[in-house]
């Protein structure tokens, strides 16, 4: 087997930014000093003039993006998921959200995998707070193949997205010869009819690898990457339940309001059917690797494994 | 448009501010009439725009940043040819494009939509970077409450727009020395405020509010400035020109009911005719 590469989203998204700065005048990024950790340095070194450092600062960075996209431009507004979603909140929701204008939120360090900066900064709260904001798209991509595909598609869309990035290098798993995004629309990475596992960004590798461990038990696990957490596939997820009878979500985010309650929105709706959500279960995060927190919080082969396997006896 | 003419004009937006905040039975007016006389050189004589073509790419822009006195806007708006001033009776009812604070989708003009206080000059601020990025000549236009600066992050905005020096940015205070809870010096003194925007690397400017040969001055002077954002610090009145209401804090949100409203218009209209007298 060949040796996995491993890349960070964040990266992917300032690797993307360049592309597309490379293509189209009205691209603006923004940050609020953090060019070095959302990767958007890599943009300001191809296209220093379109590269706006605002200083810290991110409620007057979000509203900047909005002036900025009211007058034609797309700007992409860069900074961790704790301040993008959480410090701005309220101005995503009214100068963004609310005029729905075509502004581009790059949220990196999101979730525990953040690591050793501790709860501070390990935002497993921002898909809860953005799902509530009428008109907000919200995309949490897997690898650098789709974070890559995922930031074009959000260019090429009229309308505010939030883009979820990591921190941490994640492998890379998607073949870019192959690969297609589509906003909106998950992707079955493993047909099965025991369980159906709904997983989005880091979980994703993690819940393949649960699937192949859960096989080896006999349990044909059926796996959904969901890279578009609003507006959810809820036709895929649907089909998918009434196949398989049981739903597990996995999600590097609080169990309130992320991808499981989104998945359990729909199903308790339109299909009710038992649902298991691995997540974090109402606490903080804490100081610790990312491969540490990642286990301790059981979002991992081994702890995806271990819930499915108890849900599906 | 002369001076004589810009004062008819905001005695009719003023009329415009009181009918609808009557019609509505709740909305801003202190804070509407206090502005009126700036919104109306605004839209009446200052900005490149166009009420037939209001998206016109070149057009000045001019964001709310004090939402709540979308009334002023309205009546400025109405006025100016964007919607018929009959529309204004509409205001804040359940569908008219009116609605409490300005939403740009809604109605024809309105460039921002805005009412948390604090955001509006960090849109516009944005709008003006992009003006600069893409070397257009839109100038752009904000207007805030004094109470409104001690959101931090209008502070935000001030020290982006020094640092760039956007000086195709004009941030007007409308300083009527009144908010919700009472005189700005008693609730969280602001003062003083041309002060701070001088150390936030803005040219300030200082006049009367109420006066069109000083407001005339103080936008040219902007224009003329290089370099540098302007702020324009405003003395106003609140609720000028409807004699119950000037600098009483109890009306900054609050309408009047049929009397008041009766005696507000007669205020006006005496106004009016005083102006035409000159």
């Amino acid at each position: 087997m060949s040796e996995v590469i491993k890349i960070a989203t964040r990266t992917s998204y300032g690797n993307a930014l360049v592309e597309l700065g490379n293509e189209h005048d009205d691209l603006v990024v923004l940050t609020a000093d953090l060019a070095a950790a959302t990767m958007t340095n890599i943009f300001d070194k191809a296209h220093p003039d379109k590269h706006i450092n605002c200083g810290i600062a991110e409620a007057n960075m979000t509203c900047i993006a909005a002036g900025l996209a009211a007058t034609g431009k797309v700007p992409f507004a860069s900074t961790f998921a704790m301040f993008a979603a959480g410090r701005a909140f309220e101005q995503v929701r009214n100068s963004i959200g609310y005029p729905h204008l075509n502004v581009k939120i790059g949220a990196t360090h999101a979730g525990v995998s953040v690591g050793e900066d501790g709860a501070s900064h390990q935002c497993n709260e921002d898909i809860a707070l953005m799902r509530t904001i009428p008109g907000m798209v919200i995309i949490n991509p897997a690898d650098d193949v789709e974070a890559r595909a995922a930031v074009k598609a959000a260019y090429e869309y009229n309308g505010p997205v939030y883009l979820r990035f990591g921190r941490a290098a994640v492998p890379v798993f998607n073949d870019e010869a192959t690969y297609k995004f589509e906003m909106g629309k998950g992707i079955v990475l493993k047909e099965g009819k025991d369980v159906t596992i709904v997983c989005s960004g880091l979980t994703v590798p993690e819940s393949m690898e649960a699937a192949k461990m859960l096989a080896a038990d006999g349990i044909d696990a059926e796996v959904i990457n969901i890279h578009t957490i609003k507006p959810l596939d809820e036709d895929l997820i649907i089909a998918s339940a009434k196949k398989t009878g049981k739903v597990v979500t996995a999600e590097e985010h609080s169990v309130i309001g992320g991808l499981g309650s989104a998945v359990c929105d729909a199903l308790a709706e339109k299909c009710p059917t038992p649902v298991k959500k691995i997540g974090m279960y109402d606490c903080f995060g804490e100081s610790g690797s990312a491969a540490q927190l990642v286990h301790k919080y059981g979002l991992d082969a081994e702890g995806i494994y271990n819930v499915t396997k108890a849900f599906v006896k | 448009m002369d001076n004589l003419e810009l004062k008819k004009t905001a005695n009719e937006v003023r009329k415009g501010i009181v009918t609808g905040v009557h019609a509505a039975k709740a909305g801003h007016p202190g804070g509407s009439l206090s502005c009126a006389d700036i919104m109306t050189y605004l839209y009446f004589e200052e900005m490149n725009i166009d009420p037939k073509n209001p998206n016109k790419e070149d057009r000045d822009r001019f964001v709310l940043s004090k939402g709540h006195v979308a009334p002023a806007l309205y009546a400025a708006l109405a006025n100016r040819g964007y919607f018929p001033v009959e529309e204004l009776t509409t205001l804040r009812k359940l569908g008219s494009h009116l609605q409490g604070h300005p939403c740009m989708q809604h109605t024809p003009g309105v460039d921002m939509s805005s009412g948390s206080l604090g955001q509006g000059i960090s849109v516009a601020t944005g709008m003006a970077l992009s003006a600069k990025l893409s070397n257009d000549d839109y100038r752009v236009y904000t207007l805030l409450g004094d109470g409104e600066i001690a959101e931090g992050q209008v502070w935000e905005a001030a020290m982006f727009a020094g640092f760039k020096k956007l000086d195709n940015f004009v941030v007007i205070v409308d300083n009527n020395g009144l908010q919700i809870d009472g005189r700005i010096e008693d609730v969280c003194d602001p003062n003083p405020i041309p002060d701070k925007f001088k150390a936030f690397n803005f040219h300030v400017i200082e006049i009367d509010g109420h006066d069109f040969d000083q407001i005339r001055a103080a936008f040219k002077e902007a224009k003329e400035t290089k370099g540098m954002p302007t702020a324009i610090v405003a003395k106003t009145t609140k609720g000028k020109g409807v004699s119950f209401m000037e600098d009483q804090a109890g009306w900054h949100g609050k309408a009047p009911n049929d009397e008041q409203y009766a005696q507000a218009m007669a205020d006006l209209e005496k106004v009016g005719e005083a102006i035409c007298q000159k």
